[in-house]
């Protein structure tokens, strides 16, 4: 089994911890003047996407978890499972409501997801930066009304709830970056 | 392919202003400045600091500490000497580590732990103007009774661990005595250490010592060693030099066998610095300082990266 020593920890790195897959988010090396140095991770355990602090004396070695990742296209959800496909292999598998929990507000037929595989098991699903969604719900439009920074809340067709500036209507198309749940731009409808 | 610096052209001003002010500083104070190799037959033995190896014809290492050759110096009676000087180590880089680094070390004869830390305040506050005056002398042991109400060079075995335990839950892994120590010291008690003013730590733990003097104090022995810090920064630390023979020889020796038991490489041991020793070396402390942490505060830089030109990513 490959494994990782704590020298080369870094964010991004993927290890197993008592049976589960973690990801490290921050990784930092402290050491006293003289004497043990630690490694202290920030880590996200990939089952239950709890984040814990460790800190493990530089030197341990960790056993690399077996996760891959890929891209596959989001196609439907019968309501208990959200089911994709892998668009060169016409793969498809199914992922339960907590995997699909950080993208759900993201979700688009046909668009392109990064799923990180544990045991062939999809563990989490990362959307596109920019993605593009019709809005389903919001109040008239205002003309003319540009002013920098006023905005009104809108639904779009995932139900995720956004602000978007006062001139956009119902039934448009606006581009999102789902890093941050801002509206991005006005888009032509795909 | 990134190709420019990480420093900015402030930091840049800010090292050479930092260089002319140390210059200066031991100018007026008639401590000469020397140079010696990067690059030696011999290594460090410390089991915790890693050299980097050049292999060629023969092996040679990067110096982690122009400590050894400075010593040979005073043995051969240069008087009081200083260092500025790039030193290597092969660690992680982290928001305060790249394994190149350059070093302040400098040497003072019939300095003691304490003239010596008096001096080390002087340089600092006048490099790092900003800080508050007074600065924290502390020594290790009453900095673990007053942040964990226990005393580091009395504590039993098994009431360590389990403040290791109550303290550091989030540790993994087993650790020795000194190491719980280490653990303690760099979570519980570092991060509480002032960020606008300078702090001392002093008398650890004799096993701590390397090539300070040791001294009996109450029931147990302290090493006559200190570390500077300014908030969790560790900037510095200073001996009051182990001046014996066979004192030093058999920390060298320690330190080897000590590295072959944790399986690190084995290194060779510098007989030329025992030879300079067995000849005599005065009575004197000296210190070393890391200059890019120093410009950090200085710059009010978060990481060591954004006062280094190339870091060990870009270099």
């Amino acid at each position: 089994m490959a494994s990782y020593n704590t020298s080369e920890f870094k964010s991004g790195l993927k290890f197993m911890m008592d049976g589960d897959p973690y990801n490290i988010i921050e990784n930092e090396f402290v050491k006293p003047g003289k004497g043990q140095a630690f490694s202290r991770v920030k880590i996200r355990n990939l089952k239950t996407g709890r984040v814990v602090d460790k800190t493990f004396k530089s030197g341990e070695k960790v056993e690399a978890a077996d996760v891959m990742e890929i891209t596959c296209e989001y196609l439907y959800t019968d309501g208990e499972y959200w089911h994709f496909m892998e668009p060169v292999s016409f793969e498809q598998f199914q992922a339960s409501e907590t995997a699909i929990a950080d993208v759900k507000n993201w979700l688009k037929d046909q668009e392109s997801y990064i799923v990180t595989l544990w045991d062939n098991e999809p563990l989490t699903f990362t959307p596109p930066n920019f993605i593009e969604l019709q809005i389903t719900e919001c109040d008239p439009g205002v003309q003319g009304n540009t002013a920098q920074g006023a905005t009104k809340p809108a639904i779009v067709q995932t139900g995720a709830s956004i602000k978007v500036p006062l001139f956009v209507e119902n039934g448009e198309w606006v581009k999102i970056d789902t890093r941050t749940g801002d509206y991005i731009s006005r888009a032509k409808e795909s | 392919m990134q190709w420019q610096p990480d420093g900015d052209q402030q930091s840049r001003l800010a090292r050479a202003e930092m260089l002319r002010d140390i210059r200066e500083f031991f100018y007026q104070r008639q401590v000469l400045e020397v140079e010696t190799p990067a690059l030696s037959q011999a290594a460090n033995t410390d089991p915790y600091i890693d050299s980097f190896a050049l292999v060629t014809n023969q092996t040679r290492y990067l110096h982690t500490s122009p400590e050894y050759a400075m010593k040979r110096l005073l043995a051969s009676g240069s008087g009081d000497i200083y260092q500025i000087c790039k030193v290597w180590r092969a660690e992680p880089s982290a928001k305060h580590h790249n394994a190149e680094f350059t070093m302040l070390e400098f040497y003072r004869l019939d300095y003691n732990m304490q003239t010596l830390m008096t001096e080390v305040d002087e340089l600092l506050s006048q490099l790092l103007p900003s800080l508050k005056k007074h600065s924290n002398f502390h020594t290790y042991a009453s900095l673990f009774l007053d942040k964990l109400g226990f005393n580091p060079h009395t504590i039993a075995e098994d009431t360590l661990k389990a403040c290791v335990d109550k303290y550091v839950p989030e540790f993994r892994g087993e650790l020795d005595h000194q190491g719980c120590l280490d653990l303690l010291l760099t979570h519980c008690i570092e991060p509480k250490l002032p960020n606008d003013r300078i702090s001392f730590i002093y008398d650890y733990p004799a096993t701590q010592s390397a090539l300070a003097k040791t001294e009996q104090v109450a029931d147990y022995n302290v090493a006559k060693r200190f570390e500077v810090y300014v908030g969790n920064l560790e900037l510095g630390n200073g001996y009051q030099e182990l001046t014996s023979y066979e004192d030093n020889a058999a920390v060298l020796e320690n330190e080897s066998s000590v590295r072959q038991q944790m399986n690190h490489e084995a290194v060779p041991i510098d007989q030329r610095f025992l030879s300079a020793i067995q000849a005599g070396l005065p009575e004197c402390a000296g210190i070393a300082i890391g200059l890019d942490r120093l410009l950090m505060l200085k710059t009010d830089a978060d990481t060591i990266k954004k006062v280094l030109n190339f870091s060990w990513e870009n270099a």
